[in-house]
């Protein structure tokens, strides 16, 4: 056996670190479906929203998020690394002056967080947080 | 699961005319994503709270399409006016077509 248990260690991290690597550049596909889905394609404008996620969550079972976008009818907060990208879509009625809101999601995996408003004249924009997650919570 | 279930909210008592006020919501629930698997294997089939709704007299003031993606204990903190004194209505939809609500008044003024 030349493989030994350094070396094996060894190379288990290497394959984390090298996986880690090519998860984390933008957007998975499912994500930018949903988004589609929701805007009918299209450029999207950043600005306007303000999302506060935590740089580094390390229990993805509970991330406290919080949206602001003045000015918006709705909001869709996505999840760009979770099985089922969609998160969240809350609207917003008369009676609420700062369009503001914050709740606690579940994050698979260290990802990006992505919020997509609809202003009231029709149009959307968009921002996003990446958030490092250091135990993951979808479960088994 | 609807035994278990509990709503609460926390509104002011006392607000003035116009003035911005902070609710926040949250309701015990295990929010099972639909994604786990129990011992032997098989997926624990999904039961969520899907949609939470808050009025203040009748007019809306807030509406979330919650996914499983919410975490256990569903929170919610938004903000509201209130013009007049009234009451507001917090309504939670579970997706075994539980509905759960709760009142809170308050006084303007």
């Amino acid at each position: 056996m030349d493989l030994t248990r350094r070396s094996a260690l060894l190379l288990g991290s290497g394959a984390v670190a090298a996986a880690s690597m090519g998860s984390l550049p933008a957007c998975a596909s499912p994500a930018e479906a949903a988004i589609e889905a929701l805007t009918g394609g299209g450029a999207l404008d950043d600005g306007v929203i303000t999302l506060s996620a935590p740089e580094i969550a390390e229990n993805g079972n509970s991330v406290s998020i919080s949206v602001a976008a003045p000015g918006a009818a709705m909001v869709a907060v996505f999840a760009d690394g979770n099985p089922e990208p969609r998160v969240a879509t809350i609207r917003f009625g008369p009676l609420n002056p700062t369009r503001r809101a914050s709740t606690r999601i579940r994050l698979a995996r260290t990802q990006n967080v992505i919020a997509v408003a609809k202003m009231e004249d029709g149009s959307f924009r968009k921002t996003q947080a990446a958030v490092k997650v250091t135990i993951g919570g979808c479960g088994g | 699961m609807a035994s278990s279930v509990k709503p609460r909210v926390k509104v002011p008592k006392k607000a003035s005319p116009g003035e911005t006020i902070t609710i926040k919501t949250l309701i015990r629930h295990r929010m099972e994503s639909g994604q786990r698997k129990d011992r032997s294997g098989n997926v624990i089939p999904r039961s969520i709270i899907n949609r939470f709704v808050a009025d203040f007299n009748g007019e809306n003031v807030i509406e979330v399409d919650l996914e499983p993606a919410i975490s256990t204990n569903p929170y919610f903190r938004f903000d509201a006016v209130v013009p007049e004194s009234g009451t507001f209505t917090f309504t939670w939809y579970d997706d075994d077509g539980s509905v759960y609500e709760k009142t809170r008044s308050i006084s303007v003024g």
